[in-house]
């Protein structure tokens, strides 16, 4: 493709998206919806003009270099729905311990701010995390430039509009209600064009790498974006009510709405949350150790037994429902083999440390990334176990899930994260090192602190609250009312709210430390690094 | 196995088939069944698609992400029956676009929530859920009384929710808005009209006290008070509906 016909199919898809913002902003009826009409008009529009002065301009003189300022700004988004995100998930934290701070106001209630947390952070804080990293790690892992001067922007603007568009809708009561799927069908399609052009640069960039082989990290992202892809139509299948509302009705009801939706979203945190950080471990880890992948079979063993497995594994959650039990078991059975290729990358990653074990003590973003590896390895033995049917009697419904998902996004997916970046900035911009290792390990260990109040409040209180659910006293009748085992958990709701604290107050502190390591002087000399063909292979 | 996976990795379009072949395996063996498998829904007397303000009160419900904290799935479990009744059917949310199935029980299971309160109850509590139950973390709704609903938007909804596949008629779209309103109260002399339509089992009133006024908070006790009282648990047969 060359680049004026690349440029057209973009501005193509752009302008399908303009004329959806000004229908939508011409038709709608409610508030809301119409301000997203003017959002996406206004993004789409700023979009297309950005592309028609591409297609006049002459052709640029492509600097033989990574393509790396997109990144920054994944970064940069990074940390600001990262911060937005803990923020929120605090605040939700404490108005489940003290219900007053809800305000009883339709916009600021648990129901409807409950999805801007969850979104801020898997779609805003993880999302950016993946984009970033993805473009860094394939350039590298290539040596080859993206293949595209303008897609890359278009992916990330189109993405962040995406969540936008989602995070203000949900107070306004634009929601499915489908979890983690929660956003209306205009900002699905939104999603869905600028994932098929993600797919597309990342296809072509690999097609121009000087490797023979793909690296592993790169399979990684890879199924992430091939998987969220397919998950994210099969389950966003709805019909709108009409052009004037947000509203509309998912394709399908009942029971298979819920095993549908249970695909998607255990799916979504086996792609999103789990490969696409795995991806990240594999190339940031040994990096950042100096040392390589312990075993290559290992890996092989692993990316396709998680490829494979994942997708069985949804209908643990509908365990004991109206879903036919053939599905139940079935899912069961392969959530428990699933612990085997998910230990195997847990050991590669951790056997990859061997000869530097001394940097985990020296260097924070190392400790960091070790840890998120033991963490991923709990989370997954803990969620094989609460996946066997009698076990999942105890844990289904209660705060038990809410601290096994928090062990694996508080202590596997940020804490990867966070060592990833305090390592890729540097980098990234060019600097000698970090602003403050010992912020980074005031960082670390807030984050630690919190995470481990978080996740052992969680399982105290759902396990204390499933267990009154089934105590019944000697005449065969219940102990408890519902209402007091809701008692029962407020020193949990407490601990966990001040466990978040922490956690978000490690995240301003990481953020600090980035942004005074970006305002920070050049490393000397850095002209000369990161020319793609002039670098030896890694 | 390494020399034929070092093959696959030099071709990165190869690669990325391979992924979405081997990914979709799960869906096409675990869902797809779900739509030919006769069984999957059990055929039970009495379900109905929504009448239009009980569809009002469900929206609102999906509006505010009840599902957040309430689950509408009684398991096939002792505590779970005991606590809220005869399990769950798959068919009692055949008609629900999405399902509200929950997956985290924060306050209680409403499956079986219709009925069990009467409409003041459910007003005072959405309300200031505090004022009802001492030590509920539930936020007060007490703004849905104070917003009209709007009904013109529900023929268009019906029409998209047969596009889905609920049997909803033609006179049924016709009069959604006629329905909604009248539903809402019980002087209009308007009850044989909804049970020709919609069968003996609609609940007509005025559910929040406010007769004057047809709000979100009548739409959304209307739905609350229909939730798992469609089919009749003494009558059915338990052969049939035998997982």
């Amino acid at each position: 493709m060359t680049r004026q016909s690349e440029i057209l199919l973009t501005l193509t898809a752009v302008l399908c998206v303009l004329v959806l913002g000004i229908a939508i902003l011409g038709w709608g009826v409610d508030t809301g919806y119409v301000l997203h009409g003017w959002i996406i008009a206004i993004a789409a529009g700023w979009g297309a003009m950005y592309l028609i002065n591409r297609l006049t301009d002459p052709s640029p003189d492509i600097p033989l270099e990574y393509k790396d300022d997109v990144i920054k700004w994944g970064v940069l988004a990074c940390f600001v729905w990262g911060v937005i995100g803990f923020t929120i998930g605090d605040l939700l934290a404490w108005q489940l311990a003290f219900p007053s701070l809800n305000g009883d106001m339709s916009w600021s209630n648990f129901g409807r701010i409950r999805p801007i947390h969850t979104t801020s952070v898997i779609f805003g804080f993880g999302g950016n995390a993946l984009l970033a990293t993805s473009f860094y790690v394939v350039q590298r892992t290539s040596r080859a430039r993206l293949s595209s001067e303008t897609l890359p922007w278009l992916v990330f603007g189109g993405y962040n509009l995406f969540v936008v568009l989602a995070v203000t809708g949900y107070p306004l009561g634009i929601t499915q209600s489908k979890e983690y799927a929660e956003p209306e069908w205009y900002a699905d399609l939104i999603l869905l064009f600028t994932w098929v052009a993600y797919l597309l640069l990342y296809m072509r960039t690999l097609a121009r790498r000087a490797e023979p082989h793909i690296y592993v990290a790169n399979w990684y992202y890879l199924g992430f974006i091939v998987v969220i892809a397919m998950l994210h139509v099969v389950n966003n299948l709805s019909v709108p009510v009409s052009i004037s509302y947000a509203k509309s009705y998912p394709l399908f009801a009942g029971v298979q709405d819920a095993m549908t939706q249970w695909w998607y979203g255990h799916n979504a945190v086996g792609f999103l949350l789990t490969a696409g950080f795995l991806g990240m471990m594999y190339y940031f880890l040994p990096k950042a150790v100096g040392r390589p992948i312990y075993s290559y079979r290992m890996s092989i063993l692993g990316f396709w037994g998680i490829t494979f497995l994942y997708l069985w594994a949804g209908s643990h959650h509908l365990h004991y429902t109206a879903l036919p039990d053939w599905v139940q078991y079935l899912g069961m059975t392969m959530s428990i083999i699933l612990l085997v290729p998910s230990w195997g990358s847990v050991f590669n990653g951790i056997l990859t440390l061997n000869g530097a074990w001394d940097k985990v003590r020296t260097d924070p973003a190392v400790r960091f990334m070790m840890v998120a590896v033991l963490f991923y390895g709990l989370t997954t033995f803990e969620g094989s176990f609460m996946a066997i049917r009698p076990v999942n009697t105890l844990s289904h419904y209660t705060d038990w899930t809410v601290g096994h998902v928090h062990a694996g996004a508080l202590g596997w997916v940020a804490f990867i994260t966070f060592g990833a970046m305090y390592k890729m900035v540097p980098w990234l911009w060019k600097r000698e090192s970090m602003y403050s290792l010992r912020l980074e390990a005031w960082h670390f260990w807030l984050a630690l602190t919190g995470t481990l109040i978080y996740v052992g409040a969680m399982w105290n209180s759902g396990i204390t609250q499933s267990l009154m659910w089934q105590t019944y006293d000697p005449n065969g009748a219940f102990t408890y009312a519902f209402i007091d085992t809701v008692d029962a958990m407020r020193p949990y709701y407490i601990a966990r709210a001040i466990g978040g604290l922490l956690y978000l107050i490690g995240a301003l502190i990481g953020s600090y430390n980035i942004y005074m390591t970006v305002a920070g002087p050049r490393l000397r000399g850095a002209d000369k690094l990161a020319l793609p063909l002039a670098r030896p292979a890694e | 196995m390494d020399t034929k996976h070092a093959k696959l990795e030099r071709h990165s379009m190869a690669f990325a088939t391979a992924i979405l072949f081997v990914a979709s395996l799960g869906g096409l063996f675990e869902i797809a069944p779900l739509f030919t498998i006769e069984n999957t829904v059990e055929k039970v007397d009495g379900i109905r698609p929504y009448t239009p303000l009980e569809l009002a009160g469900f929206d609102i419900y999906v509006r505010e992400g009840c599902y957040a904290c309430h689950s509408q799935m009684i398991r096939t479990l002792k505590s779970d029956v005991d606590r809220y009744g005869p399990y769950s059917l798959a068919a009692e949310s055949m008609y629900d676009h999405p399902h509200q199935w929950g997956s985290k029980r924060t306050g209680p299971d409403l499956a079986r929530i219709g009925g069990k309160y009467s409409d003041d109850w459910h007003v005072a509590h959405l309300s200031a859920p505090r004022a009802v139950v001492e030590g509920s973390v539930m936020p007060g709704y007490a703004f849905l009384s104070d917003v009209s609903l709007d009904t013109a938007r529900l023929p268009s909804s019906l029409i998209a929710l047969s596009r889905t596949g609920v049997p909803y008629t033609d006179i049924q779209i016709e009069n959604a808005q006629l329905d909604a309103s009248y539903q809402g109260d019980q002087d209009a002399d308007y009850e044989d009209d909804l049970i020709e339509r919609y069968g003996p089992n609609v609940q007509v009133r005025d559910f929040d006290g406010n007769p004057d006024r047809l709000t979100e908070m009548d739409a959304l006790v209307a739905y609350l008070q229909m939730l798992g009282t469609l089919v009749d648990f003494d009558t059915l047969n338990h052969e049939e509906i035998a997982r």
